[in-house]
Parts: C-alpha cells; sequence; structure tokens
C-alpha cells in the first residue's frame, strides 16, 4: 500500500492499559497518522507484584503459588517450571506416576490455554461466538483440575519431587470423554472461524515475523513455530518423560499469505491443541502404578549450587534460574519470561500496519501480562 | 394519515364540527405518537431479541430473570437504569454539539418511519419521492454521528466518527443505485406505489426476479453497513476503539444512540421489505402489516445472525468491498434492469 | 479478475458454513447454570473457605509458617501441668492453649498449603464459597476460644519471623 500519498499530521493515540484487548494491562503508546501506525511504543509493569523478591522471602515450597500467578491462564505449566527446575537443583528423581500426571496436567492445561487464546483472538477480530464456544469447552477442562485439585485457575498442583493429588476416581473415563467430544470442536472452530475469509482477510498479512526476526528476538513457543522453525522443547530437551510420547511439533506453512503471520501463529495453535489431546491419550493409557507423594521431601533445602531449567509452555520457553545459598529459601528466583521477548518485537512487526492491525497482532502473540510484568 | 382522519370522521362524533385546523392537527399528532410508539418498542424487543438470539447461538441462555418468561422486561429494566443514571459529559467536550448529537442520530431514523408502508392504508404519508426520502433522511444519522465523535473530545469517539463518516457515505452509492433497480421497472418513487406493483402472488415480488434478486443483496449488504453492523461495524468496533463515537456517552444519552441503531435496523429491513419482498403482501389468512413487521424482522434476524458469525472487516477491506465489489456490481445492475425494462416496453 | 471472482465466492460460501453452524448452535441445548437457583456441585476437594475445628489444633503452629502470605496469625501459651490434659481427636495430646488464631480469609491465596502440615488435620478447606461480606474486616476469622490465661507479654509481633 502506497501509504505515503495520504500522509498528514500525526496523531498520538493511547491504548490501554484499560483497554478491551490489550489482553491485561498493557499499555500501548501509538503515533497515529490517520488509520496508520507509524510508531508503537508498548509500556509495561502495571502488572508488577514483585514475584522475583517475594520469592527470595519465602521457603521453596511457599514459591509454587507465586508462579501460578504468573501466567494465571496456563499455571499448570509455570509450577511445572519451578518444581523441575527445584527438583534438579536438590538432585531428586520422581516416579514415573508422577511423570506422567504432570505431562498429563501440562497438556491439558495447554489446551484450556490455547482455547483462551484462540477464543481471545477470536473477540479482538470481531467475532464473539466463537470465543465464548472456546470457553464452554475450557470450562470443561477446568471442571476436569477443580475435581482433581480443588482450584480452577491457581492449582499449586506440581510440588517439588511430587504433586499435590493422585487424580480421583473415574477421572481418567471423564478426560477420555471430554478428548472424544472436543475433536469435533476444533474442526467447528476452523469452519466457523480459522477458514473464514474475512477472518482470514484480516489475518494472513499483517504481524509478520520473518524467521531471522524471530530468532533475533529470542521468540519462542507458538510464535516462533508460526514462523516456520519447528523448535520445541518438548522435543529438543525433553523433560518428564516426554521423549517416549509420539507427537509431532506444527509449524506455520504459510498457505495463506507469507509465512509467518498473525494467522500462521493462530493456526500453530489450533493445530497443537490437537497434538496434545493425542499426548493426553497417551498419557492416560500408560499411567503406570505409584505413590505420588512418595518423593516429597519433609524439607526442601538443596546444597548451594545454582541452576538454570527451561520448559515448555503454552506461551514459549519458560526458564527458572535458581540459586540457592544452602538454606530454606532461595537466594535468587530469576524467571525468563516468553512473553517478554515476543513484546519486545512488537513496535518492529507493527509498524505500518493500521490500528486494527495492531489489535490482531497483540492478539496472535498471546501475551499474558502477569508473566511479563510478574 | 388520510385513513386515520377517515377513521376519527366517522367513529368520532362532533369530530367534523372541530375547526379545520384541528381536523387536519390532530390526526398529524396521533401519526407523530403512534410512530414514536413504534420507534420505542421496536428497539426494546429487538434488544431483548439480539440479546436472545446471541446467547443460544453462544450455548448460553441470555437475560432470564426479569419479568419471568424469558427475562422479557430486561430490556425496560436497562431502559429504567439508563434513564436514571447520571448524566455525564466530559469536561472538554463540546457541550452544546455533544448533548446535540445523540438527537440528530435519533431523529434521522425516526423521520424515516413516516414513509413506511406498513398496511394498504397503515402509511403516515405516502410522498410521491419516499425511497428518496429515505436515502435522504437515514443519512441525517452520520451528522450526528460526526458529532458525537468531534464533540467528546476523546480520540477513540473521533476514530469512530471519521469511520462512521466514511463508511456510510461509501455505502449509500451502491445501495441507493441497486435501489433503482426497482425503481425502474415500478417507475415511481413511491413506496405504495412499489409494494402496489409487487401484488398478485408470491412470485411477483421483486426477489424472484434475477436482477432485483442480486440487487437484493446488494441493498441488504449497503444497508447494513450503514447501520453499522457486523461485519462493518467499524464505526463502534469494540476491541479497536473501546466503543467508538458514543464511548464518552451515558446514561439517557448512550440510550439514545442504541435506540437509534435498533431502530435503524429495523428501518433499512422494512425498506428491504417494500423493496424486494412484497412489502404488507402475502398470504391472505394474516393482515397486511402483520405480514410487513413479520418480514421485516427476519429481515432484521438475519442481520443478528450474520454479526454472531462473523468477524470485523479492516477499514480498507471495508472500501474495498464498497467501491470494488458493490459498485461495479450496482452499476451492471441498474445497466440490465434499464435494459430489460426498454425490451418489456418494446416486446408486445 | 479470476481471483477477483474467487474472492467473493470465498467469502459469501465462508459465511454461509459459519452461518450454518452458528444456526445448528441455535437449537443446541445451553451450557447455562442459573446461578442462585440452580448451584454447581463442588467435588469434595475444592478450596474455598478455610475452617478450623480448634477443638483439635494444638498450636503447633505449622501453617502459620507454610503460609507464603503470612495470613494466619496465631498465639499460644502453655497449659498449666495441674490442668487436666486434654486430647485432639486422633489422641494428640494438646499442651499449648490457643488464644489467638486468626485466619485474615481477604489475604489468602487459597493455595491450601497450610493444610497439608496440619497434624491433626483440623485446619481444612471447605466447598463453601459463599462468603462475601460488606466490611472488609468481617474477613478476619476468630477461630480460637480459650481466652489468655498468663499476663500478655509486651506487644507480640502479629506476624512471626522467619527462620532463616
Amino acid at each position: 500500500m502506497q501509504v505515503e500519498a495520504y500522509a498528514g499530521e500525526e496523531m498520538v493515540l493511547n491504548m490501554g492499559p484499560q483497554h478491551p484487548s490489550t489482553h491485561g494491562v498493557l499499555r500501548l503508546e501509538l503515533e497515529t497518522d490517520g488509520e496508520i501506525v507509524r510508531k508503537v511504543i508498548p509500556h509495561i509493569g502495571y502488572l508488577h507484584r514483585c514475584f522475583e523478591k517475594h520469592a527470595e522471602n519465602i521457603d521453596y515450597p511457599g514459591v509454587i503459588p507465586f508462579c501460578d500467578r504468573m501466567d494465571y491462564i496456563a499455571s499448570m505449566n509455570n509450577s511445572l517450571g519451578y518444581a523441575l527446575a527445584v527438583e534438579k537443583l536438590m538432585g531428586l528423581e520422581v516416579n514415573e506416576r508422577v511423570k506422567t500426571l504432570r505431562v498429563l496436567m501440562a497438556e491439558l492445561n495447554r489446551v484450556a490455554s490455547h482455547l483462551l487464546s484462540i477464543g481471545t483472538y477470536a473477540m479482538d477480530i470481531g467475532s464473539f461466538t466463537p470465543f465464548l464456544h472456546c470457553f464452554r469447552e475450557r470450562e470443561k477442562v477446568l471442571d476436569l483440575f477443580e475435581w482433581l485439585c480443588g482450584a480452577r485457575l491457581l492449582y499449586n498442583y506440581n510440588w517439588v519431587g511430587g504433586v499435590s493429588h493422585d487424580i480421583p476416581e473415574g477421572f481418567e473415563a471423564k478426560t477420555r470423554e471430554f478428548v472424544t467430544q472436543f475433536e469435533p470442536v476444533i474442526a467447528e472452530l476452523d469452519k466457523l472461524l480459522s477458514y473464514n475469509k474475512i477472518f482470514l482477510e484480516r489475518t494472513a498479512d499483517v504481524g509478520i515475523i520473518s524467521e531471522e526476526q524471530a530468532l533475533s528476538h529470542n521468540v519462542t513457543g507458538p510464535n516462533l513455530r508460526g514462523s516456520g522453525i519447528g523448535w520445541d522443547l518438548r522435543k529438543e530437551e525433553p523433560y518428564c518423560g516426554y521423549e517416549t510420547y509420539d507427537f509431532e511439533v506444527p509449524v506455520g506453512l504459510g498457505e495463506h499469505g507469507p509465512l509467518g503471520s498473525c494467522w500462521d501463529r493462530y493456526y500453530v495453535r489450533v493445530r497443537e491443541m490437537e497434538q496434545s489431546l493425542g499426548l493426553i491419550r497417551q498419557a492416560l493409557e500408560r499411567l503406570p502404578e505409584g505413590d505420588v507423594h512418595e518423593h516429597i521431601p519433609r524439607r526442601v533445602r538443596p546444597a548451594k549450587s545454582e541452576v538454570y531449567d527451561r520448559t515448555e509452555t503454552p506461551r514459549g520457553e519458560l526458564g527458572y534460574y535458581l540459586v540457592s545459598d544452602g538454606g530454606l529459601i532461595p537466594f535468587r528466583v530469576k524467571v525468563k519470561s516468553p512473553c517478554f521477548t515476543v513484546l519486545s518485537l512488537l513496535p518492529a512487526i507493527a509498524k505500518g500496519g493500521m490500528v486494527a492491525d495492531i489489535i490482531a497482532i497483540i492478539g496472535s502473540i498471546d501475551i499474558v501480562m502477569g508473566e511479563i510484568d510478574r | 394519515m388520510e385513513y386515520l382522519r377517515e377513521v376519527l370522521t366517522q367513529q368520532v362524533a362532533g369530530y367534523d364540527q372541530l375547526p379545520e385546523v384541528l381536523q387536519i392537527f390532530l390526526p398529524m399528532l396521533l401519526a407523530c405518537l403512534l410512530c414514536l410508539g413504534l420507534v420505542a418498542l421496536v428497539p426494546l424487543v429487538a434488544i431483548w431479541g439480539e440479546r436472545k438470539v446471541s446467547a443460544h447461538m453462544q450455548d448460553r441462555l441470555g437475560p432470564m430473570r426479569v419479568g419471568g418468561w424469558h427475562g422479557w422486561a430486561q430490556t425496560i429494566a436497562d431502559g429504567v437504569k439508563l434513564l436514571l443514571k447520571e448524566d455525564i459529559i466530559p469536561a472538554q467536550a463540546d457541550r452544546l454539539l455533544f448533548k446535540l448529537a445523540p438527537l440528530v442520530v435519533f431523529a434521522g431514523g425516526f423521520a424515516a418511519f413516516v414513509v413506511l408502508p406498513f398496511g394498504e392504508r397503515f402509511i403516515v404519508s405516502d410522498l410521491n419521492i419516499g425511497v428518496l426520502y429515505i436515502a435522504a433522511i437515514s443519512s441525517l444519522g452520520v451528522v450526528g454521528i460526526i458529532m458525537a465523535g468531534w464533540a467528546s473530545n476523546n480520540k477513540y469517539a473521533l476514530f469512530g466518527g471519521m469511520r462512521a463518516a466514511a463508511q456510510i457515505v461509501s455505502y449509500e452509492i451502491p445501495t441507493v443505485l441497486a435501489i433503482l433497480t426497482v425503481v425502474i421497472p415500478v417507475g415511481s418513487l413511491s413506496m405504495q406505489e412499489i409494494v402496489k406493483a409487487q401484488s398478485g402472488g408470491v412470485f411477483n415480488w421483486f426477489i424472484f426476479e434475477p436482477v432485483t434478486f442480486l440487487a437484493f443483496w446488494v441493498v441488504f449488504l449497503g444497508t447494513l453497513a450503514e447501520v453499522n453492523r457486523t461485519p462493518f461495524d467499524i464505526p463502534e468496533a469494540e476491541s479497536e476503539l473501546v466503543a467508538g463515537y458514543h464511548t464518552e456517552y451515558s446514561g439517557m444519552r448512550f440510550a439514545f444512540f442504541f435506540l437509534a441503531e435498533y431502530a435503524n435496523m429495523f428501518l433499512v429491513s422494512a425498506l428491504a421489505t417494500t423493496l424486494f419482498l412484497g412489502g404488507w403482501h402475502g398470504p391472505g389468512f394474516l393482515p397486511g402489516p402483520v405480514w410487513f413487521i413479520l418480514k421485516a424482522v427476519a429481515l432484521v434476524f438475519v442481520q443478528m445472525w450474520l454479526r454472531w458469525t462473523l468477524p470485523r472487516l479492516r477499514v480498507d477491506q471495508l472500501m474495498h468491498v464498497s467501491w470494488k465489489v458493490l459498485l461495479p456490481i450496482s452499476f451492471i445492475l441498474v445497466l440490465a434492469a434499464g435494459t430489460l425494462a426498454l425490451w418489456r416496453e418494446g416486446a408486445p | 479478475m479470476k481471483r477477483y471472482f474467487r474472492d467473493i465466492f470465498q467469502s459469501v460460501w465462508t459465511v454461509l458454513q459459519g452461518m450454518k453452524i452458528t444456526g445448528a448452535h441455535l437449537f443446541t441445548r445451553s451450557c447455562t447454570l442459573q446461578y442462585p437457583s440452580v448451584k454447581w456441585e463442588l467435588p469434595e476437594r475444592s478450596r474455598m473457605r478455610l475452617f478450623n475445628k480448634i477443638e483439635d489444633c494444638i498450636g503447633c503452629g505449622q501453617c502459620v509458617r507454610a503460609c507464603p502470605v503470612d495470613c494466619i496469625y496465631m498465639t499460644t501459651e502453655r497449659r498449666a501441668k495441674e490442668e487436666p490434659p486434654i486430647f485432639a481427636a486422633d489422641g494428640t495430646p494438646i499442651k499449648l492453649r490457643v488464644t489467638q488464631f486468626d485466619i485474615d480469609m481477604s489475604l489468602c491465596c487459597y493455595c491450601n498449603l497450610c493444610t497439608y502440615p496440619c497434624p491433626t488435620h483440623c485446619l481444612v478447606m471447605t466447598p463453601e464459597y459463599e462468603f462475601a461480606v460488606q466490611a472488609k474486616q468481617d474477613f478476619l476469622y476468630r477461630f480460637a476460644k480459650d481466652e489468655p490465661q498468663a499476663p500478655p507479654k509486651p506487644a507480640p509481633s502479629p506476624r512471626p519471623a522467619r527462620a532463616r
């Protein structure tokens, strides 16, 4: 498009922190020229809760509820990363049942998280019905979690050395039931939203993250895979026995428009849900016997050391850097947030688009402010 | 109105003894009140209907509490709430324009109801330029929208107002051209004449003729854009512009915008009904006005159906649809309609 | 030109497909729960309101140490030797008199960490979730029943210091 021909006076539009589609409390400073956005400056920090400093004052198990509250949409995956990091710090090995349960819950949580991301993305583009259809399905996952551990959103489920609850009786059957009835819903969603011409027009040609950009800005997770790079920590650095599961890493193919567009990122999430369903099925099938509390230490007191451990959350690579001084309380907890890195790319990819494109791009990179600000 | 006057003369004793000014003025007043009642009632039902339709499409129930059966009184309760709310005008707003804007928007929609032919004799005024009048007066709304957007002194509202202006003006053109395809064969701009031209069975309706069938869809899409409904709801795009031109409005002033939106929805559906769906014609077991309203409501339902299915277009795509898709089609349709009319004239 | 018509066709076709789906959903059963009249039956593990059966509490203070947000306040005093021995429901002898056991429910983060270490299982999270109050101080639940017998110590800190 020949943008220059319409050049005029510029207006600074302040989008957020109270805006319906900045996904929480992100504030964007837009320099607009009519509908065209010349410059985007993201401002973060409106949800800063001093997680890292808090963690330096609480014993190791007490940090887990705070981890849940970072990326509150994918709590299971967040606390999993922390639990694994502390276990690595202590040199603790957990039994097979715990590992399988962790995979099961992480994947269920991934489905729930992607459902929310897809649903809110539909709403950003202006379609309300897919949003509520997604939420209806997400409720079913949350009901399962509530049955499992009593909480719907902030589970405190993955503990150092184990998990808080074994699955209740009948949980497997109920989960299988969910998986079976969920598959047609994905197909319906494809018809209703993914391949809708208006949706394609709005998303398939905007917000292109090229391969080089993605790599240079340390973009991870579905955003990276949307640019066609099949990097998934579950494959590359397996944890919790992911290497024994059979699953694919979906990547963006650029079927509609250039590779790395908003639609590619969106559709990677849809296909990841399918893969997660497969993982849930496999985990349910193999579920070995064992005591989930077997390896939980009475006292979490790692020796003086430090560790960096990373896991694949629904939003990308979440890393925990832990330093222990040999006491009951961590000396330092540093989190590497996947959303922060991808948000740093926003000014580059949003420039020159329209105001509506900014919304489409923010929705497609699927950020959670709780994790960026911590 | 003539019908109303006849009824009054025949039914009300001593009406013809009144001074002539009153004899003319009273039916005017009555017709006005009836119209106002309709304009107030239609949105009440339509808003409730929209909430119910959207809810069931999304596997929800919608309002269920107020009034007992499926929350039928929800809109009334909401209206009362809006009436009682504090009237907030932003400090930096242009107060006069800010207050005037909702009235202008509402008046535009309201005035157009005058020429709607609800039945053979149920029409306030059968203007001989009825179609032109509707096209003209319903565009008054855009003036109000720009006023609202400017007067709010809010950047989002300004964006909304500008988008609305661009959108409504662009979609006016293909809509009016497509309406011409009906006017050409009828040879009149009067609403009643157009309805009468479609008499004699369902298949005489203009929607069942090839040229006007396409024109119907052009008009439907064009008017959908003119009343700012999804997928063309960019002036009030919630996820982009918060609430567009009525971001700063609250209470009764907001209610006026809301009423006007739903009144306009009914208005454009009624227009399409008149032009293409045979107006008040229908099988004899129901009276004409009932048929008219049923057809209009069906079209309103389709508008809602579209809204709860589709995402929203972007500004440039919106213009693309108008100027590059609808406009060429409507030009071709006008040519076709003209050729057809000439051919039919020459044929016998 | 070909693309132009294909785009129009695709738009119409996908819109119709979407309408078919939403139209079908118009007639499927809705999943709404009419909340105050119909209530969702919560599973027994639900973590809502905290409850302490104070008769069984031995005042060990493990819950206070476990709480990551410090919302449990407890003060105890040693029971005199000559007082009759009392026991918790599972037979644990109670040697401390709990004179203060307050939980600030408005601070609670519902993480459930306090209930696991409880040796007599007297502190539990109940599935009760309708406990909204008008004033914030009503969220301070006072469970202790015993009056302090010994003279109070000079200004005890409400939050016990953490061992590092």
